[in-house]
């Protein structure tokens, strides 16, 4: 049957061109996104700067103790975050976080401790209650473009449960696995204890600050009023890092869908052209020996 | 005489940076006025204004919603969770129009 192989080699061509231009438009869009998440990674700098170092301050001049500079003992159990994407297409993003995120769990399990379970982002948050489990809380917030106000509500969150007595399902750590954003070409699944505070960086030596310093009205209320607030600085830039690493990667996976598609075009084209030649060639030889047929007939 | 350098930093962004002659933030205790030479210090605030000052007049001006101030070595940091700027007849920065 003429046409037959030839029509399905089309219709391939068709579709993987269509598909190609929605892989293009992907990459496009996570291109432009990208840089406005750095800038915004780059905006949030100062402020994280400034809190860190007011917490080194406190921190230098004090010696104060504070509930979220302790560690606990009344409890085993942990608090993890797990900070993912809101949609696929970003090649082995989410995976890899969740891999990172299985390996904690074992490393906790060996030590002996139980875990509760804070997600954010959709495809995590379906990997998990599609397994069945129970999560204590969940966000899906818009992974690529994280608000100041997002992170305040999960801090608030991780801190209630932070502060709350062990009987209440009080958690005496908090684990953060997020996507550390090294270059456009790396980006690493990282895990954080975030709590209790290990305040070390940004400390100058004390002999660089004035010994005097004036604390309004106590150091141990402006820790009191510090620390939340530095966890959601911290939290925000988690965020705000797992969000250009999530572009990133989308960009790139993008990129090599394009590519890809572009190379099954061309294969089925050859093989289209291919085809068409041997139809052509068929009927050539058809016609030919028919001729020759009538004409030995005679 | 020396001059302080005034950053005010939100959660998402530094909203003005520049050198002052006195800058004035609300403490939970109360406004405090900060000149060239004070000492260390670390305060909470809460909800207020926040004024800037240069020698010529007041130079920046905004509501914060609380957020704490610090000063170290003429450096004076203001860090708000939220800071509007409030419309500045001295100075026009382009902020408080249409907000």
């Amino acid at each position: 049957m003429a046409g037959g192989k030839q029509r399905i080699y089309r219709q391939k061509i068709a579709s993987t061109a269509s598909l190609q231009k929605v892989f293009r438009a992907q990459e496009l869009i996570a291109a432009s996104r990208i840089g406005k998440a750095r800038a915004r990674t780059a905006a949030a700098a100062p402020f994280a700067e400034a809190i860190t170092r007011a917490v080194s301050a406190v921190a230098v001049h004090t010696t104060i103790e504070h509930l979220l500079t302790e560690p606990r003992h009344d409890t085993d159990r942990c608090a993890i975050l797990i900070v993912g994407a809101d949609r696929g297409m970003a090649g082995a993003y989410t995976a890899s976080i969740l891999r990172e995120a299985e390996k904690l769990f074992g490393n906790l399990r060996d030590e002996g401790k139980e875990y509760d379970l804070y997600v954010a982002g959709r495809r995590a948050v379906s990997y998990y209650t599609y397994r069945g489990h129970t999560l204590a809380g969940s966000w899906e917030y818009g992974s690529d473009e994280p608000t100041p106000e997002v992170a305040g509500e999960i801090a608030d969150t991780l801190l209630h449960a932070f502060q709350a007595p062990a009987a209440d399902g009080g958690v005496g750590e908090l684990h953060v696995v997020y996507t550390q954003f090294v270059n456009m070409v790396t980006q690493k699944p990282r895990v954080v204890r975030m709590l209790p505070l290990e305040v070390v960086e940004g400390v100058s030596a004390p002999e660089d600050i004035e010994p005097l310093y004036d604390f309004e009205p106590s150091a141990s209320e402006v820790l009191d009023a510090l620390l939340p607030r530095y966890i959601r600085s911290r939290l925000f830039s988690f965020l705000l890092e797992s969000a250009a690493s999530e572009l990133a990667s989308r960009q790139s996976a993008m990129h090599t869908a394009t590519d890809n598609a572009q190379d099954l075009i061309t294969t089925y084209t050859r093989k289209a052209n291919a085809a068409r030649q041997g139809d052509i060639t068929q009927e050539i030889t058809e016609i030919v020996s028919g001729a020759d047929a009538l004409a030995n007939s005679h | 005489m020396a001059e302080l350098s005034v950053d005010l930093v939100a959660a998402d962004r530094k909203v003005w940076s520049g050198s002052a002659r006195q800058v004035s933030a609300p403490s939970v205790d109360g406004q405090v006025g900060i000149m060239p030479g004070h000492t260390p210090l670390l305060a909470v605030m809460r909800a207020g204004t926040v004024s800037v000052s240069t020698g010529d007049g007041v130079a920046f001006e905004a509501h914060v919603s609380g957020g704490f101030v610090s000063v170290d070595d003429n450096l004076v940091t203001v860090v708000a969770d939220d800071i509007t700027p409030l419309a500045d007849p001295g100075m026009d920065f382009g902020y408080g129009q249409g907000r």
